[in-house]
């Protein structure tokens, strides 16, 4: 668990971080959200120290993070930065060894543990020789990731971790990123001005301006109450393609025709959103998908003219603001 | 084609025969290039990376560094005589100061280049700041540090040459030996392996520039072990003592009428070190050496007070300076001769002495030691309008050649209507004579020893029969140099500027040496 309590930062006469506090949970991904300037990356250097506060607190799991020599800290906190930051001296396999090597492990255990991330990762072991230079942006990125899980850290920062890769390649490590064991336990904080990104990886979102914390919470909090203006026109602009996803399936399945299972249509999870739903439309007459309750076993299918009705049914009693 | 055979011949032939020198020399090149080059790195590289830090410094230490680099070579050897006296460690001094700026600028450059990216990812993953420098910073600024190391390299070898100007030995001693003796060979013996050895270290340091990161871990750490063996090359050629200390010019040691022959004929057996005539009478001044090869009008003598010890075997042919004009300079400028000649049989040793001791010692200028001179002789006349036909003048680069050529000057305008042209500080004999053959002047003072050998290069049964005759040296290079250059030897002025062995007049006295001899004795006596 991480605590920020009353962090306060100013450069000269700007106030980069004025005043914040909040809470990561254990295994919690929080996302920082706001535009360049807004304090967030700020915010992040100072959970390992990469900048020290002016006042306020920091914990994690209950100790202040000043008790602690800095290279000791750092050493169990994952870091991923934008531009992966990688050692264009060291080959693969060194970088990902890096905090191994300063913890002391042996060559073996180095060793396995280099291995199975890069299974995990979907990095061929021919690259563990190469050197960064040799490899594509999102390689890149995967070994950057590599190297700050090598540890096992508890806590991963990530500062804009995708924001150097192209759409396609983003997309693609988005989705693996939601499927990766490894991440599943940890405690993150990502910074991000994608609100895309924020909303597809992350459990709850603080979105940030002028070095404050305008709302933290999760994404359909965001969206359906949003706490001012500033969060209703930050979020405008994506405000249909945001809500088809942070909407489930599952939230309008009332709506949804109880009609039983048709057979050779494709087949969704009630946990999936409805940009999915609508994603895996073919668009052939009278087509079909089943929509599976994980908890009650029951099976509902639906056309799009269907799914779309039931949608702006459930819209309709959202309660706004 | 048949020439050039003859000439590669030839230094072919002068290299090995001087290969035990040529062997001495650039082991002491190698050695001195390599030990300053290892201080400067020492010193330069920890300099860079603190001024990477504190970057306040950064640009007084990089400006200090820069105009240390701008001081002339010659100059600071110069600078570094009081302060470390002569020899080795002034010159390593100063050679690892022209090393410290490309090895300090390069370091930081090289630091403060490293991507802040990769830096903070270092810091990130919980290195210390001294493991950010070894595993990151370092590694990734080598290239640009070995650049630095590279002309620090290349420079050092070039200024080592000037080494020997202070009694430090290097290759330079061949090429400015060569330069005052009018010996191509020996120039070309000791430019040639400096430029190879330039070449040579700059290539095998490109190399190690073009190594990948892995293989320049390794490298770097054999670069010190290396340098460290390359160093001591300079210790090699072992020092051999005696009770007092030579301190020769280039052009005195290798010239018969020289240490040659102080060898040959004294059978002079003295630790004598190769110095530049600019320094050697300061170091004598300063006991850094006992006897050194000057020459005898020197006004050093006087403001030093050195001694002249007497040539008692007549090795030391007889150098009476007077005026050498081109024939047809002669024809063209009828009055020239006798205008000229007002100056013969006027001044003698002690009267020249005196003269140079005012401009190198009492820093008057030369014109207007050459005006007092002209006026207390009643010589002196106020110019006459010029009718535009010009004489030109030329003299070497010392102070008593500048007297003689601003009174020549003073004359010619004073007593004929020509106008003067003067070709001041044409570096030694070479520069001047080849100007004069070259018809870019028409007058200018010589001296005979320097016609007779230097010039003329006569045979040896030649100069055994002149005997150190002053006349009959006088009458030679004159039939000489009328025949072969077509040049005129004007009336002598009086003065024999020859060389001269001197010592300290204090120290003379004390150990009761008054002639080359009794220094011989004295060296021999256990």
């Amino acid at each position: 668990m991480i605590k920020v309590s009353n962090l306060v930062k100013t450069f000269g006469q700007t106030h980069a971080v004025n005043n914040i506090s909040f809470v990561v949970a254990k295994g919690e991904t929080l996302a920082l959200l706001g535009t360049s300037g807004c304090g967030k990356t700020t915010t992040l250097k100072m959970l390992n120290r990469l900048i020290e506060p002016d006042s306020g607190t920091i914990e994690i799991d209950g100790q202040n993070i000043l008790s602690q020599a800095p290279e000791l800290l750092r050493r169990s906190i994952g870091y991923v930065l934008q531009n992966n930051g990688l050692f264009p001296h060291y080959t693969v396999a060194e970088n990902i060894a890096i905090v191994p090597n300063l913890l002391k492990w042996n060559k073996a255990k180095i060793e396995t543990r280099t291995n199975e991330l890069l299974e995990k990762l979907h990095l061929p072991k021919e690259y563990l020789n190469a050197y960064p230079a040799e490899l594509s942006g999102g390689q890149q990125q995967r070994v950057g990731l590599a190297r700050a899980l090598v540890a096992d850290a508890p806590v991963l920062l990530m500062d804009e971790p995708f924001g150097a890769l192209d759409n396609v390649t983003r997309s693609k490590i988005h989705a693996e990123f939601k499927l990766l064991d490894e991440l599943k336990r940890k405690t993150i904080i990502l910074v991000t001005h994608d609100v895309q990104e924020a909303f597809l990886l992350a459990d709850r979102i603080a979105l940030m301006d002028k070095g404050q914390i305008v709302q933290i919470g999760t994404a359909a909090e965001l969206l359906f109450n949003p706490a001012n203006d500033f969060v209703k026109d930050f979020l405008k602009e994506q405000h249909l393609q945001l809500e088809l996803k942070t909407i489930k399936l599952g939230d309008i399945w009332q709506y949804l025709p109880a009609d039983g299972r048709r057979i050779n249509t494709s087949q969704l999870a009630a946990n999936a959103g409805v940009w999915e739903a609508l994603d895996t439309f073919k668009f052939y007459p009278r087509e079909n998908i089943n929509i599976i309750n994980q908890q009650t076993r029951e099976v509902r299918s639906v056309t799009f003219d269907q799914l779309m009705s039931a949608y702006s049914r459930f819209k309709n009693h959202v309660p706004h603001e | 084609m048949f020439r050039m055979n003859e000439h590669q011949q030839t230094l072919m032939e002068f290299m090995r025969q001087q290969s035990d020198k040529l062997l001495v020399q650039t082991l002491q090149h190698i050695g001195l290039t390599f030990i300053s080059l290892f201080i400067a790195v020492l010193i330069g590289l920890p300099l860079g990376i603190y001024i990477s830090r504190v970057r306040k410094l950064s640009g007084p230490v990089l400006g200090i560094a820069g105009i240390l680099q701008t001081i002339p070579s010659i100059a600071l050897l110069g600078f570094m005589i009081p302060l470390l006296g002569i020899g080795a460690k002034p010159a390593i001094v100063a050679l690892l100061l022209y090393a410290l700026l490309p090895i300090v600028r390069n370091t930081h450059t090289g630091i403060t280049g490293v991507d802040s990216n990769v830096k903070e990812a270092a810091i990130a993953m919980g290195m210390n700041k001294w493991q950010v420098l070894f595993k990151v910073e370092l590694p990734l600024a080598m290239p640009v540090i070995l650049a630095g190391i590279r002309t620090a390299t290349v420079i050092n070898v070039g200024v080592a040459t000037l080494a020997s100007y202070i009694a430090a030995g290097g290759l330079g001693e061949f090429i400015f030996g060569g330069i005052s003796l009018n010996n191509t060979n020996m120039i070309l013996a000791g430019a040639i392996p400096a430029a190879m050895l330039a070449i040579l270290f700059d290539f095998l340091l490109s190399l190690l520039q073009k190594l990948n990161f892995r293989k320049v871990k390794g490298a770097v750490k054999i670069a010190p072990v290396l340098l460290l063996i390359l160093s001591c090359f300079y210790f090699i050629p072992s020092a051999y003592g005696s009770k007092l200390t030579a301190g020769f010019t280039p052009e005195f040691m290798g010239r018969q009428d020289g240490n040659l022959g102080l060898v040959s004929k004294y059978r002079l057996k003295i630790h004598t070190i190769v110095i530049s005539d600019a320094v050697m009478y300061k170091a004598a001044q300063e006991k850094e050496l006992d006897v050194i090869s000057g020459y005898s009008t020197d006004g050093r003598l006087k403001a030093y007070d050195l001694v002249v010890l007497n040539d008692d075997k007549k090795i030391f042919p007889p150098y009476y300076a007077a005026p050498l004009v081109r024939e047809d300079a002669l024809k063209k400028f009828p009055q020239l001769e006798t205008t000229l000649n007002k100056l013969s049989g006027l001044i003698n040793d002690s009267v020249m002495t005196e003269l140079n001791y005012r401009t190198d010692y009492l820093h008057q200028t030369p014109e207007r030691v050459a005006k007092d001179f002209l006026q207390a002789k009643g010589l002196y006349k106020a110019p006459q309008q010029s009718n535009g036909e010009v004489v030109r003048l030329g003299s070497k680069i010392f102070g008593e050649q500048y007297i003689l050529t601003n009174m020549y000057s003073m004359l010619i305008k004073g007593y004929t209507k020509y106008g003067v042209e003067t070709k001041t500080g044409l570096g030694g004999t070479k520069i001047v004579f080849d100007a004069m053959t070259n018809n870019q002047i028409d007058v200018y003072p010589e001296y005979t020893g320097t016609g007779l050998l230097a010039i003329l290069q006569a045979p040896r049964n030649v100069i055994n029969r002149l005997q150190s005759s002053k006349d009959s040296t006088y009458a030679y290079v004159k039939a000489a140099f009328a025949a072969q250059y077509k040049i005129k030897w004007l009336k002598p002025i009086g003065f024999n500027n020859a060389y001269a062995l001197m010592m300290r007049r204090q120290q003379a006295n004390e150990l009761h040496i008054k002639t080359i001899s009794d220094l011989n004795r004295f060296l021999n006596t256990k």
